[in-house]
């Protein structure tokens, strides 16, 4: 086995980003082709085993007894009559908890579970695991906690002067960003106040795994999550043991969207595992999901936008505070993307942009789709039709005479080496051809829906246009790296790969990946797990067909080479005149011919890389710096359908363009972009989590409202912009969040349009616009 | 760990009951397993009544439609029930999603109470006589008797709920509801509208906007005025605005997570101005 690390810091090996790159022969099942999913027919007749599915001999089920109080000290804890319950094996507290008793993914600042203070609805109190999960249940109502309820700290402005609710402080960072000449003013000027609320994740499989311990002292976890290895990492310091002794394998994994990348339950199975020496199960209630992770920062935004007569940017100001909730997990990445991108895919000569993500007793936020983009996408964009109208004149011109492009420079110094091909996103997807909208007499199609609310007569339509960017991989000096294997044996490749399929379709770009490199049709992909293969880095950040699609390829790349210098050496011949292909080596012209199986009969050949994305660098006290790897954007056009005295909407269509590099697999893309939107719809218009002094008022289905397919309008992909990105495999971008980002933004625009309303905030709730 | 009777008869469902008359009656679970699963009832009897045949039954007359507590949504859907009740089938089309709608049935909204029970303004504003058997007999009672308060009923232990008998008057009727999205939702406010061509009259029951399901009986008077009956032809679109605002009066929404008082209150002046001018078109007339 060999051990490389490949770095692609200036286009490297991997890729040309030329286009010249074979990308596909068609009719393969190589990258490029439309390769249908290995979990797609499980998933949807029911067969695909999810980490909820779960079973071992002799196992018993945890149960998390949760805090009912967003602020309270805990005077007094009785586990006695949970204790006392037949059945009920083990009941453990914070003192039980051997190592480190925080966790964090940027700051270790997250009890495992309470000690002596909850500092949130729904923090982890206690721990129970019984023979039967009812019998857990009700065990955890049975302990009895003697709580000291005090005042909560619940609004992120007033927190950074509030008195401190953890050691850490109140703040979990302060951002500025000062570029270019602060004096200058526009000769028009526009200024607003924007909000976004709370969006959860809803992921549809709830946090579930399960334990099993080791009579050496480790443990084996099955579990959902985006990040196997960072996992391990806290989990081990949490278990006081070393990462070796925690073995973690991915289990199935019901949706993600940032949800799965702070610990929920990890490091509570391990516990009651290696305390009660049985395997332990768990599976979050949907109630309990809601208060189990982090969920999108609620954002409040003052911009003010200074233009030119004739519209061009001078200058963009803003403030941006992002409540981060109780506990960092990843507020201060959040609200520097919030930032770096609070000007949108612009040209920005200047620019004064303050960010704040505060604590408080609210429940955590973190990572999800978009990443603070979205918050800051929605500001931008209204800013920028304000702009429009202020200036008189057309808002898709005004975005298309500031759009940003290669040799720009972002707000934070960094100037666009990549592909960025912002003008062409947004005439592709402006420029589109009008959505045709036969008339209905369905009150279905119509705003209210199955309601019956509404008929045509009552409504309004408007168009509305936004666009939005965001970086690729993780930033500001992290080495977000990937690691994979590859090994040929008997003509058919393995390929191992830390990668978390969280639904991206990571299994299905793997397989692509291997035999486009490698010449054969059947691709193994081993499980992903911590014990034999290094981190793959996080399913997020729009980052894993890119890291881990490129450590994959590169893996391959290396058995390949292996391969034909072994076979140019038998041969007589140059390497370069031999390639691999349907399963046989052969020279270019033609005289030499071998099986690839007997070529790779037995141990054959492995490898085992490790792949980094180009460095970049820490932002400066002014917050500028090369902090990110690369761009992607998208433009999104809404038609709705307004029912302005109920406040009804009914999305129409959604056109939409967007910057993917090179499309590795269309119908893949496809999804992407389709369930992006729906995010990004849901946001606009209907999901909030609502809070009432840091109580979680609607943790259920029933009242968090996702789009249903009533609510979801038809999508129109106008263009996907393939202009190949230097440095990555492929040149493909990663597709996964651009599509959540200005969907929203585009569809409060087209309501504004139809109702004339200023709306301001997102989610438009019916009163919104009908007592507006 | 409930100790279930699965009953295939009315003598059946009614002896369990007799036997356990604390026991908790399943129909199609719809209320009641997210109850039990969310840990908020655990019942040690149940009596389950989905494969009772007289629960299934209805019937249609020319004065009457009387339905089965058993009855589902889908069923309420379907002709010839749905043109004989057609508020009710409008009501169950908007409930939940299709297999919440072939498992829920009509007694179990009743049964469930809640302010937001969809058929409960329709089988208001039809005059519905509830009819309940138990071990003192059968009663019959309106709907007010019936729905006591938020979740709360007039059901006695050991007491089913066999059916629902209502009015099937000459007109048109209308169910309209509110939620914060397009299908698959709990009512923010839903307003159910008859027009009763031989009474002379209009009825109008809301839901999700009181405590019970208040008929707006003021506002019907008012309006029954109003309408040209002999020639039935439209209404005038100040008197509908009026009657919206006189129909909101019967309200008394409050604030939740859900929306706010002022908006259902709002939003059922619409409901009623839109539902009492779909009742009285040229066509409606024509219906009657
Ligand atoms: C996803 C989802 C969506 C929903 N959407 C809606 C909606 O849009 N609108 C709406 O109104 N409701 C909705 N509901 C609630 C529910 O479906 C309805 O209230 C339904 O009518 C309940 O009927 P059931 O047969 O399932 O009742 P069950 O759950 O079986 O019983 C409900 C209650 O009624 C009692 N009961 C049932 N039958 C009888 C009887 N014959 N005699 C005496 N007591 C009885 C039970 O003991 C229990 O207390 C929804 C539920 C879910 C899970």
């Amino acid at each position: 086995m060999t051990s490389e690390a490949v770095n692609t810091a200036a286009g490297g090996s991997t890729a040309t980003g030329t286009g010249a790159d074979t990308i596909v022969d068609a009719g393969t099942r190589g990258v490029g082709a439309n390769v249908g999913r290995p979990d797609g027919v499980p998933k949807v007749q029911g067969r695909f085993a999810f980490s909820s599915d779960l079973w071992a001999d002799d196992f018993l089920w945890g149960h998390t007894l949760r805090s009912p109080h967003a602020s309270a000290l805990i005077r007094g804890i009785d586990i006695g009559p949970a204790v006392a319950m037949a059945g009920v094996y083990a009941v453990l507290l914070a003192d039980d908890v051997p190592g480190c008793l925080t966790y964090g993914l940027e700051h270790g600042d997250q009890p495992a579970l309470a000690d002596g203070q909850v500092r949130y609805v729904g923090e982890p109190v206690a721990l129970v695991a019984a023979d039967h999960p009812d019998i857990a249940r009700r065990a955890a109502e049975a302990i009895v906690v003697d709580y000291e309820v005090t005042e909560p700290v619940t609004d992120a402005e007033a927190a950074p002067t509030a008195d401190p609710i953890h050691p850490d402080g109140n703040i979990f960072r302060e951002i500025a960003i000062r570029h270019g000449d602060l004096d200058v003013t526009g000769e028009v000027v526009v200024e607003g106040v924007y909000e976004v609320g709370m969006q959860d994740q809803a992921f549809m499989g709830p946090e579930s795994g399960m334990a099993l311990p080791d009579e050496d002292g480790s443990v084996e976890l099955f579990v959902s999550t985006q990040w196997l290895h960072v996992d391990r990492e806290q989990i081990a310091a949490c278990l006081g043991i070393d990462e070796e002794k925690v073995r973690l394998t991915l289990a199935g994994v019901g949706g993600a969207f940032g949800a799965r990348e702070d610990l929920s339950l990890q490091v509570h199975l391990c516990l009651l595992a290696l305390h009660t020496g049985k395997p332990v199960k768990m599976v979050y209630s949907r109630d309990e999901s809601f208060l189990g992770h982090v969920h999108r920062h609620p954002a409040k935004m003052w911009y003010r936008h200074h233009a030119d007569r004739c519209g061009r940017l001078v200058k963009v100001e803003a403030r941006i505070v992002l409540d981060g909730g109780a506990y960092a997990s990843t507020s201060s990445a959040v609200i520097a993307n919030a930032s770096c991108f609070a000007a949108g895919p612009y040209k920005v000569p200047a620019a004064h942009i303050v960010g704040l993500a505060a604590r408080t007793n609210n429940p955590p936020c973190g990572a999800m789709r978009g990443f603070g983009a979205v918050q800051t996408c929605f500001g931008h964009e209204s800013q920028m039709d304000k702009l429009a109208a202020a200036l008189d004149m057309d808002p898709v011109e005004l975005r298309l005479l500031n759009a940003i492009a290669p040799g720009d420079r972002l707000v934070t110094g960094q100037v666009i080496t990549g592909t960025f091909p912002t003008a062409e996103v947004i005439r592709q997807c402006a420029y589109a051809p009008e959505p045709e909208i036969p008339p209905s007499d369905d009150r279905r199609d119509l705003p209210g829906g199955s309601g019956r609310t509404t008929d045509a007569a009552d409504t309004v339509r408007g168009t509305g246009f936004a666009v939005g960017f965001k970086n690729l991989m993780f930033s500001e000096g992290y080495d977000d790296y990937s690691s994979a294997a590859c090994r040929v044996s008997d003509g058919v490749a393995t390929i191992t790969c830390a990668c978390a399929e969280v639904g991206q379709g990571f299994v299905t770009l793997a397989q692509q990946i291997a035999r486009t490199e490698l010449g054969v049709d059947e691709v193994i992909l081993a499980p992903a797990q911590t014990a034999t293969i290094g981190s793959a880095g996080s399913s997020s950040a729009s980052r894993q067909t890119w890291m881990s699609g490129g450590a994959v390829q590169a893996a391959c790349r290396e058995v390949r080479t292996q391969i034909l210098a072994d076979m140019a050496a038998d041969w007589g011949v140059s390497p370069d005149g031999l390639v691999l292909r349907d399963g046989l080596v052969v020279s270019l012209d033609g005289q030499q011919e071998a099986l690839l199986a007997q070529v790779t009969a037995g141990a054959g050949y492995e490898a085992d890389v490790e792949y980094h994305h180009a460095p970049t660098e820490p932002l400066d006290e002014n917050g500028q710096g090369n902090a990110h790897v690369s761009f992607a954007c998208a433009a999104h056009r809404a038609t709705v359908d307004v029912d302005p005295d109920l406040g009804l909407v009914r999305v129409r269509d959604i056109t939409t363009a967007q910057d993917v590099g090179r499309i590795l697999n269309p119908t893949q893309a496809v999804g992407q972009i389709e369930g992006g939107i729906a995010q990004g719809l849901g946001l606009a218009l209907m999901e909030e989590i609502v809070l009432d002094d840091g109580l979680v008022r609607n943790a259920s289905f029933t009242d968090y409202v996702i789009p249903t397919t009533l609510d979801m309008p038809d999508v129109t992909i106008a263009a996907f912009v393939e202009e190949p990105e230097p440095g990555a495999p492929y040149g493909a971008k990663g597709i996964g969040e651009p599509p959540t980002i200005s969907s929203s933004a585009a569809i409060a625009a087209a309501v504004r349009a139809a109702t004339g309303q200023p709306l301001p905030r997102i989610p438009i709730r019916p009163a919104d616009i009908a007592l507006g | 760990m409930s100790d279930v009777v699965v009953a295939r008869s009315l003598d059946e469902a009614q002896g369990a009951l007799a036997d356990h008359p604390g026991a908790t009656v399943l129909a199609g679970g719809t209320d009641l397993m997210v109850e039990i699963n969310r840990g908020l009832r655990r019942p040690s009897h149940v009596v389950g009544v989905a494969q009772v045949p007289e629960l299934r039954q209805w019937s249609i007359a020319d004065d009457r439609v009387i339905v089965g507590g058993g009855v589902t949504y889908t069923e309420m859907m379907t002709t010839p029930l749905a043109d004989a009740a057609p508020a009710l089938a409008q009501a169950a089309r908007t409930v939940g999603s299709p297999p919440i709608r072939n498992a829920g049935t009509l007694g179990g909204n009743l049964g469930t109470a809640s302010p937001a029970g969809d058929t409960l303004p329709v089988l208001a504003a039809l005059n519905a006589k509830i009819v309940v058997v138990g071990p003192d007999g059968e009663r019959r009672m309106a709907l007010d008797d019936f729905v006591v308060g938020v979740k709360r009923t007039s059901l006695r232990p050991g007491e089913l709920i066999v059916r629902a008998e209502m009015d099937r008057p000459a007109g048109r009727q209308e169910f309209l509801k509110i939620g914060p999205r397009n299908a698959m939702v709990i009512s923010m406010a839903g307003l159910a509208l008859v027009a009763d061509h031989d009474a002379r009259a209009v009825r109008c029951a809301l839901g999700a906007v009181a405590a019970g399901i208040p008929r707006a009986r003021v506002a019907e008077a008012w309006v029954a005025e109003r309408i040209d009956w002999d020639n039935g032809a439209g209404v005038d679109d100040e008197v509908a605005a009026e009657f919206g605002q006189r129909v909101a009066a019967a309200s008394s929404p409050i604030d939740d997570h859900r929306s706010t008082a002022a908006y259902r209150r709002h939003a059922v002046a619409v409901l009623a101005t839109r539902a009492l001018k779909r009742a009285f078109t040229e066509e409606g007339a024509a219906d009657a």
